[in-house]
């Protein structure tokens, strides 16, 4: 079976499940939204403030929630030996760990979708004008995201206090992440928008190192 | 025994005088006095965590490849000491700064590298401690390892396209660098003794990993021995 082929397979399983349950995405947007309306409280909502501490906002609000919605991951593969058995499958162990990325980037990308028209109705910043390089630098920085994220969750899934390792190892590893997705944002948000094309770059540097790394390194994340 | 204590006692001279060196021999930089003579240390701190990151960095590869524990020993070693000597790093350069620049930190691309980097290492340790299985904490914790690693270079250059304020290196910095010839002696007596502390300290820390899974090793020998024996022989009331 190749790899596209299995990934696809352990993606529609973990879409089916999450069709089913509906527990992670609900949590995740409300989360999410939570953490966007108490940010109104750090600087004073006008659309000019928001022009400038919106980006950073949004961002913030993704990383965190990433963080508690990528743990489950591959931590509920614990019980019952799932991960026993999805390792004894044949297929290759970056089919087993892509699919896993591509759920969670779409989980991720619905979360943002979701509060993205939200964010710029609360904060009165207008989209609609960037929206597809807006589109392009999220697709871009989220997929940045999910890329450490899930390794680190198959790494924190076997340690104690899990819950609280996977944002400690996360966050100070995607400051560059988060500094190249704000600056880009930011470029879009300004008067005139323009997109950054230096970060933009970034971001796709970024994506392609560890995504090579993961490729090169999966076989230890998803051994015994 | 003797030659280790003799080595000590060598390189405890050379840290001493590398000391007096850069308080008393070295002379006064013209704009910034006597604060300017935590360079000498701040320097050599900057210069043994990198190295000492990179060892860690090599160990886990080398881990990796070879599956051979001593290599995660190196590594945990190595981040120890690469912390240590970062934290020295950390404190040194607001002692320096506050004088010098007014402020005591700024978001500059090197001092948020080095603090990332920190931060990062911190957590290789962090995540160390809370991973049971020896072998599973070797594998895992190596991975993250070069994850780390890799992310430096980004973090540098993300902070690179922002604004730079930290002083450019005086040494092999190109056009208009370098330093007075006695400070840049004192200097490499420093990084010589900074190097001196740290060497052992890495290799003191190796040993004492390594004694410590031998003795995990032995102890479950024991235990395993002893459930043996237990079950070979005779149940009372049998």
């Amino acid at each position: 079976m190749t790899t596209a082929r299995a990934a696809a397979i352990l993606l529609a399983k973990e879409l089916r499940l999450e069709f089913r349950a509906r527990e992670l995405l609900n949590a995740t947007v409300i989360f999410s939204l939570t953490v966007i309306v108490l940010f109104s409280y750090a600087f004073d909502p006008t659309a000019e403030e928001s022009r400038h501490y919106g980006p950073g906002l949004l961002w913030i609000a993704f990383l965190f929630a990433a963080s508690l919605m990528l743990h489950p991951s591959f931590a509920r593969e614990q019980s019952n030996g799932a991960l026993d058995a999805l390792r004894m499958a044949p297929v290759s162990s970056f089919a087993l760990l892509l699919g896993k990325m591509l759920a969670n980037f779409i989980f991720l990308a619905v979360t943002e979708a979701i509060l993205l028209p939200v964010f710029a109705v609360l904060y009165h910043v207008s989209l609609l004008g960037v929206l597809g390089p807006l589109i392009l630098v999220f697709v871009l920085g989220t997929a940045g995201l999910t890329i450490v994220g899930t390794v680190f969750s198959a790494i924190s899934a076997h340690a104690r206090m899990r819950e609280l390792l996977l944002p400690l190892l996360l966050f100070p590893i995607l400051a560059p992440l988060l500094v190249a997705a704000v600056e880009a944002t930011a470029s879009l948000l300004a008067d005139p928008p323009a997109l950054d094309w230096a970060w933009t770059a970034f971001l796709v540097g970024f994506d392609v190192i560890f995504l090579t790394a993961a490729w090169l390194l999966c076989d230890f994340l998803i051994e015994e | 025994m003797k030659r280790r204590i003799a080595i000590r006692a060598l390189l405890a001279a050379l840290i001493v005088s590398a000391g007096y060196a850069a308080l008393f021999i070295a002379p006064d930089e013209r704009t910034m006095h006597a604060v300017q003579r935590i360079f000498y240390f701040h320097l050599a701190a900057w210069m043994t965590s990198f190295t000492a990151f990179f060892i860690a960095f090599i160990a886990c590869i080398a881990y990796l490849g070879t599956r051979r524990l001593k290599w995660d020993c190196l590594a945990v070693a190595a981040a120890e000491v690469g912390v240590i000597c970062c934290t020295i790093g950390l404190v040194t350069g607001p002692l320096w700064a506050r004088p010098v620049w007014g402020i005591w930190w700024t978001w500059d691309a090197r001092l948020t590298t080095t603090f990332i980097l920190w931060l990062l290492y911190i957590s290789y340790l962090l995540l160390r401690g809370l991973l049971e299985d020896p072998e599973r904490r070797a594998t895992l914790s190596a991975v993250f390892g070069v994850f780390a690693f890799l992310d430096v270079p980004l973090v540098y250059m993300s902070n690179r396209l922002w604004r730079t304020q930290h002083p450019q290196p005086v040494i092999l910095g190109g056009n208009g660098s370098g330093v007075d010839p006695l400070m840049g002696k004192v200097l490499l007596v420093c990084v010589i003794a900074m190097f001196g502390a740290m060497i052992p300290v890495l290799v003191d820390r190796y040993r004492l990993e390594r004694l410590r899974h031998e003795l995990d090793e032995l102890r479950l020998a024991v235990e395993s021995r002893a459930a043996a024996a237990e079950s070979l022989s005779p149940k009372g009331g049998l």
